[in-house]
């Protein structure tokens, strides 16, 4: 089964019969064939336990698989050496569910650590970050820690040091699961306005609420294998 | 970026004043990296590392000094025989030592210094005419064109064969043998200070990296190589063993000036000339103190290195 994006460039991403199992373990992800075009928007959702972040812990290079052949950004990422894994991580934005934001750093300097450990000079990316925390409304919060700010807050610092790189490819998991549906909608907005801008997106979420708000394509997944299915369709 | 909600929302940069990046945090949490408790461990480690290479420095100096001084001197030992004249032997061991190309001056012991330098073993005032005493003649040799010894050796047994000539080559040889084995002794301590060190280090930094786990995940997700991770780590075990290394060096490099100054003092003092003269040959000279700097930055250097490695051994542990 193929699977893609609303582009027809050269994918991103392409998934050939991947399988992924924990070590002795039953497998995870089977037989998984799916391809992420640039310019593409799409939402993977499943059951929880379906595999959803496995699936992305693989397109983030996080974990290696046990079977089949992943491409990323024309690379086999099954032979990738460990400083190649990092130069493609950068290509990379990943929003985690849980944020992962660095407690002892201001939002400022968490939106800033990918661009701080490329190494560049502060200077010479502080206007950036502070216009991008202003267009995701984190404007008046540059110097709060992140154990003061609200989940909604947390979630828009997340996604920010996610964009700051400018990323080709932005994997959110669950990026709205702990906002209220208001700040959702602002969200997905936020994540349909990077589209625009040429990244490509995939939301792992299991709010068919949110999905029903873009029309989009939808990766779903269930008991480890891969399905296709579209916004409006309430079964893949 | 033209949604109109978050357009509208968007402020400029003036409306909340610029980020305060005067001071930026460091990526890596201080106290989560390293204790004091290492701080202590490289402090003592570079003061049993300075002490030894400040002792080692010193033993090779003295060495060095004493076995130029018993070069520059060689023996002639007359034994008395029965039916010679020991007088007339010792002027003529002195004479053809002194025809000796490279023997300065050839001084014979007269009977009466003879029996003074016996007197700390057989006390004043002993009659040794009835004791068979060998006499001595002292030659002083020339620096850097040593006489053939050899020959004099011959010459002297042909015509004074009661006389035996020590070229102290054998006293030289033990000063030698004991300061080798001080210095090699000094080497041993030294790789097992070092060794310590190593492995305090790379015990606290697995440590350190143990409790920065979640912080070296996400610089891994956001793109950071290995080497950069290492660096933020080494950085801080390398202020620790500056810090370490600094202590330890400045309280052994203290202890040798106390030894130097407690000799100058010594010296000073009624009946310390003896002392003074001997302890002064035990006091630390700059080159030693030089020593003891280096000590310390090494230890700077190989607590920052060690921290290094074992930052790249556990992230490709763990990743």
């Amino acid at each position: 089964m193929r699977l893609t994006g609303d582009s027809l460039e050269t994918p991103l991403v392409r998934f050939e019969n991947v399988g992924l199992r924990y070590g002795t373990g039953p497998e995870v992800l089977k037989d998984l064939t799916f391809s992420i075009a640039p310019h593409s928007f799409q939402f993977l959702t499943g059951p929880s336990g379906a595999g959803k972040t496995s699936l992305l812990r693989l397109l983030f290079l996080s974990l290696r698989p046990t079977r089949g052949l992943i491409t990323l950004f024309h690379c086999d990422a099954t032979r990738l050496r460990r400083s190649e894994v990092s130069a493609l991580r950068r290509r990379i934005g990943i929003v985690f569910q849980d944020f992962r934001l660095l407690d002892h750093l201001t939002t400022y300097e968490n939106v800033a650590l990918p661009l701080r450990v490329a190494e560049r000079d502060e200077a010479s990316y502080r206007s950036e970050v502070v216009e991008l925390l202003q267009w995701v409304g984190l404007g008046e919060r540059l110097h709060a820690l992140p154990p003061v700010l609200s989940g909604g807050e947390k979630q828009r610092a997340a996604i920010a040091r996610a964009l700051i790189s400018r990323p080709e490819l932005l994997l959110a998991d669950e990026p709205t699961g702990n906002v209220d549906p208001a700040l959702a909608r602002r969200l997905l907005r936020l994540l349909v306005e990077l589209k625009k801008s040429g990244t490509s997106v995939l939301i792992a979420t299991h709010d068919v609420a949110l999905m029903d708000q873009y029309d989009a394509p939808r990766l779903v997944l269930d008991e480890g294998r891969l399905y296709s299915g579209h916004s409006g369709d309430s079964q893949a | 970026m033209n949604d109109p909600q978050l357009a509208a929302e968007a402020r400029s940069p003036r409306d909340y004043g610029e980020p305060m990046v005067a001071h930026v945090n460091p990526i890596l949490p201080d106290d989560t990296v390293t204790g004091r408790s290492l701080l202590a461990v490289v402090a003592i480690m570079s003061f049993l590392a300075a002490l030894t290479v400040g002792a080692v420095e010193i033993v090779h100096v003295a060495a060095a000094e004493w076995r130029a001084d018993v070069a520059r001197e060689a023996t002639i030992q007359v034994r008395p025989l029965p039916g010679r004249d020991l007088d007339a032997d010792v002027r003529k061991a002195a004479e053809i030592a002194k025809a000796a190309a490279g023997v300065v001056d050839a001084r014979a012991f007269t009977k009466e210094e003879t029996e003074r330098l016996l007197e700390p073993w057989l006390g004043a005032g002993t009659d040794l005419g009835a004791l068979p005493v060998p006499r001595l003649v002292q030659l002083k040799v020339k620096t850097g064109a040593a006489p053939d010894f050899g020959q004099l050796r011959r010459a002297l047994a042909e015509g004074v064969p009661n006389a035996t000539l020590d070229d102290h080559r054998g006293f030289a040889s033990q000063l030698a043998t004991i300061s080798n084995a001080v210095t090699l002794t000094g080497l041993a301590i030294l790789a097992l200070v070092l060794a310590a060190i190593v492995l305090s280090v790379a015990f606290a930094t697995r440590g350190a990296v143990a409790a920065n786990r979640a912080v070296v995940e996400v610089l891994h997700f956001v793109g950071a190589r290995d080497s950069f991770v290492a660096r933020i780590f080494a950085r801080h075990f390398l202020a620790v063993g500056l810090q370490g290394g600094l202590i330890g060096g400045a309280v052994a490099a203290a202890l040798f000036g106390l030894a130097r100054l407690l000799a100058n003092v010594l010296g000073t003092l009624p009946g310390g000339g003896n002392a003074a003269s001997f302890l002064g040959h035990f006091a630390l000279n700059a080159r030693g103190f030089l020593w003891i700097a280096s000590v310390a930055a090494a230890m700077a250097f190989i607590t920052a290195l060690s921290s290094r490695i074992t930052v790249h051994r556990t992230l490709r542990a763990i990743d």
